[in-house]
């Protein structure tokens, strides 16, 4: 009787086997072709990339019948930890987005990622603006093919400037004016999310670059070497802008998010963030047109007595597209890459807002005004420094992060801060 | 069904899924987390081999003794707080009107996701709009503190919501628990006269010890592991004030790339886990076990 049941149950169990490997071999006899997409602009967050991005691959898959695209969408820092723990496993999508230099290392040394030179010196040769591919290269090879170009310029909003009569501070001294005046009149002058580290690298970053020159943080990082007196003095420099109350209270413990929504509820008069959120100052109409119509930027003011000028940026390109190097549809994958590169130049500044790491010519477009000024903008800017955090190492990146909320918060000295960073750069994680 | 059960096969056959699942996804990784601590791993490129390095690193590493010096202050108010359960769910098990109500209220907290009581928290630790900060401006403090941004405040700040969150869950047991004990005996210390605080602590409390250490064990535990609200809520921040182990080891290993790391120190956790709980069972042992009847 026993011996009966199991013999059922092991046929059974062969059967279904059978079953599911015919099905197998029929979808696989066609050439239908699936490529796994992950990209980080979700439908809530960052609508217009989102249905660029869909867009994109709507046409792609009516160009070509026989690929289907399936895209999995994650917010930011979620699509950071995603891409770590799926590398882990070796089980990278086709297609995803990277960030440059320090970020995308520990992937090219893990063999994860593909190199694209082969369509940088193909469909794509020239497509792009001089020094963005160099981001994601390691050892001569490229990695990613950037997609965005973004600098970081401070918003204001216009009206509360107005009402306090102040105008753009063009040197440090005015700049302290204005969050001198603000304060004085119940205004939050600053909005900063602390929490997240990277907004206070921003500040910081661009004290060194106006105190010392545009190429200090830059030597500093590469020679790991933090002890130059202008890092010391520019540390202390971002200690007084939280002595003077410049930063919306409790900074340290708000995230991006949070500051954000000061600024964008007109709670505070300024906001230094990346150019990824022109869209919401400008096109993007779930934004009241009346908000949309107070703010626009300035350049971070210069330092007198310091090196640096006001033409140099804090910025970088932003995410960049790669092509797992196991990927078993490799090959189309990678034409679907060049297929979106192009496509997204041609679209991303028209209807998502977003600059494109590909040349644009914006004469012939037709773009809000904030828009052409920052365009302009980039066509005269003398630097743009990448983000410290994106130069560093993982390791130290992370700490970075950690040693500027501590040094806004107050925990540290600027010459702890200064050491500890020497350190981490040492220790060469 | 005993000739089926006593055939060593079937036992085993039964047994088999269970055992492998939980091989599979426990032991094997435990396994694995103590081989990886001892390499130098980035997650993604090759691993090489290290020695006791992370954990000579570890010993060294004064942010890691902060979370652990966290967590054990954790474990300590989590079991502070069990008497404070323990004296509602006797309130709540003593027959007094609305005792369901209140059972279900307490209950609550239990039933929100942690990421839902983060986020609920966060409004309410805002430092401008938030709601505990407002009615402190209303009730005359011109400038109440920034919760969750302080270095000083930050710790306090993160055990209230995790302490609220987890009542509900040990006044049920402690409920239940007292609930259990037969009527008979109240009832017959009625009669002989004993006063409701003599019944109690000589009869109540007595009767559910066993229920209170596996709490203790519980709790002490739960803390020092404790990661998902202090994640979402500060990330360890500000500058490490409100690290605890496992959110220091989740930064090292899956923030900062460094798994090999991250692996010693998710050992390290574990073992010092399983050493508390030894100890609370060694310091709650009783010689007797009480029986009901």
């Amino acid at each position: 009787m026993k011996r009966k049941a199991i013999a059922v149950w092991a046929l059974m169990l062969a059967l279904v086997m059978v079953v599911s490997a015919c099905g197998g071999k029929d979808s696989g006899s066609g050439d239908k072709v699936t490529i796994k997409m992950m990209h980080l602009w979700p439908e809530g967050s960052s609508k217009a990339q989102y249905e660029l991005v869909q867009g994109i691959i709507d046409s792609y898959e009516k160009e070509h019948k026989n690929v289907k695209i399936v895209t999995e969408i994650l917010e930011n820092e979620q699509y950071k930890n995603k891409l770590k723990v799926l590398s882990g496993s070796n089980s990278l999508p086709d297609v995803g987005f990277s960030w440059a230099a320090g970020f995308l290392e520990p992937y090219v040394k893990g063999n994860l990622f593909a190199p694209l030179d082969d369509l940088l010196q193909g469909d794509l040769k020239d497509q792009f603006v001089a020094g963005t591919t160099e981001a994601y290269a390691v050892d001569g090879k490229t990695y990613s093919l950037p997609v965005e170009l973004n600098i970081v310029p401070i918003y204001y909003n216009k009206e509360i400037f107005e009402k306090n009569n102040l105008k753009t501070p063009e040197t440090y001294d005015e700049f302290l004016n204005v969050i001198k005046t603000l304060r004085e009149n119940g205004v939050t002058p600053i909005t900063l999310g602390g929490k997240d580290g990277w907004t206070g690298s921003f500040w910081y970053m661009y004290l060194v670059d106006r105190l010392g020159g545009s190429d200090l943080l830059d030597k500093a990082i590469a020679s790991n070497d933090f002890s130059d007196p202008k890092l010391i003095e520019a540390a202390k420099m971002a200690q007084d802008l939280v002595d003077m109350n410049a930063f919306n209270k409790g900074f340290n413990g708000l995230s991006n998010d949070e500051a954000k929504s000061e600024f964008n509820n007109e709670k505070a008069a300024m906001y230094a963030m990346g150019t990824w959120e022109v869209p919401n100052f400008t096109t993007n109409t779930d934004v009241p047109q009346e908000f949309r119509d107070k703010i626009g930027f300035f350049r971070f003011p210069t330092i007198s007595g310091g090196q640096g000028t006001s033409d140099t940026w804090v910025g970088g390109p932003g995410v960049g597209l790669f092509v797992a190097e196991n990927s078993k549809v490799k090959d189309e994958a990678k034409k679907f890459v060049s297929y979106f590169v192009q496509q997204w130049g041609e679209k991303s500044v028209t209807k998502a807002g977003v600059i494109p790491a590909t040349k644009v010519d914006t004469s012939k477009i037709d773009l809000p005004p904030m828009f052409i000024e920052l365009l302009n903008e980039l066509g005269s800017a003398k630097k743009v420094t990448l983000y410290a955090d994106v130069q560093m190492k993982p390791v130290a990146s992370e700490e970075h992060h950690k040693l500027v909320q501590a040094l806004l918060g107050k925990e540290v000295t600027p010459e702890q801060f200064a050491k500890k960073t020497d350190d981490t750069l040492k220790a060469g994680k | 069904m005993d000739r089926v059960m006593s055939n060593k096969w079937i036992i085993t056959l039964y047994v088999l899924p269970s055992i492998i699942l939980i091989m599979a996804i426990i032991y094997i990784p435990i396994v694995l987390t103590g081989y990886y601590g001892l390499m130098h791993w980035d997650g993604v490129s090759s691993m090489t081999f290290a020695g006791l390095e992370n954990y000579t690193t570890l010993f060294k590493d004064g942010v890691f003794w902060d979370s652990v010096k966290h967590s054990f202050v954790f474990a300590l108010l989590s079991t502070i707080a069990l008497a404070v359960y323990l004296i509602v769910a006797m309130v709540l098990a003593g027959n007094i009107k609305g005792a369901n109500l209140f059972r279900k209220i307490y209950l609550l907290p239990m039933l929100l996701s942690s990421i839902a009581i983060a986020q609920l928290w966060l409004k309410i630790y805002h430092p401008t709009s938030g709601i505990l900060n407002t009615a402190l401006v209303s009730i005359g403090f011109a400038d109440p503190p920034a919760w969750l941004s302080d270095t000083k405040y930050v710790l306090g700040a993160l055990f209230v919501p995790i302490l609220w969150q987890y009542a509900g869950f040990y006044i049920l047991i402690y409920y239940a628990a007292l609930k259990n004990i037969p009527n008979t005996l109240v009832e017959a210390a009625l009669i002989d006269g004993a006063t409701p605080r003599q019944i109690a602590f000589s009869i109540k409390l007595p009767l559910i010890t066993e229920v209170i250490k596996v709490t203790i064990v519980l709790a002490v535990v739960g803390s020092l592991k404790y990661f998902d609200l202090i994640y979402v809520m500060t990330g360890g921040g500000p500058n490490g004030a409100s690290e605890v182990m496992a959110s220091y080891m989740y930064q090292k290993a899956f923030r900062g790339f460094d798994y090999g790391y991250g692996s010693a120190i998710g050992f390290f956790l574990l073992i010092i886990c399983l050493v508390a709980t030894w100890i609370i069972r060694k310091l709650t042992a009783t010689k007797e076990s009480i029986q009901y009847s």
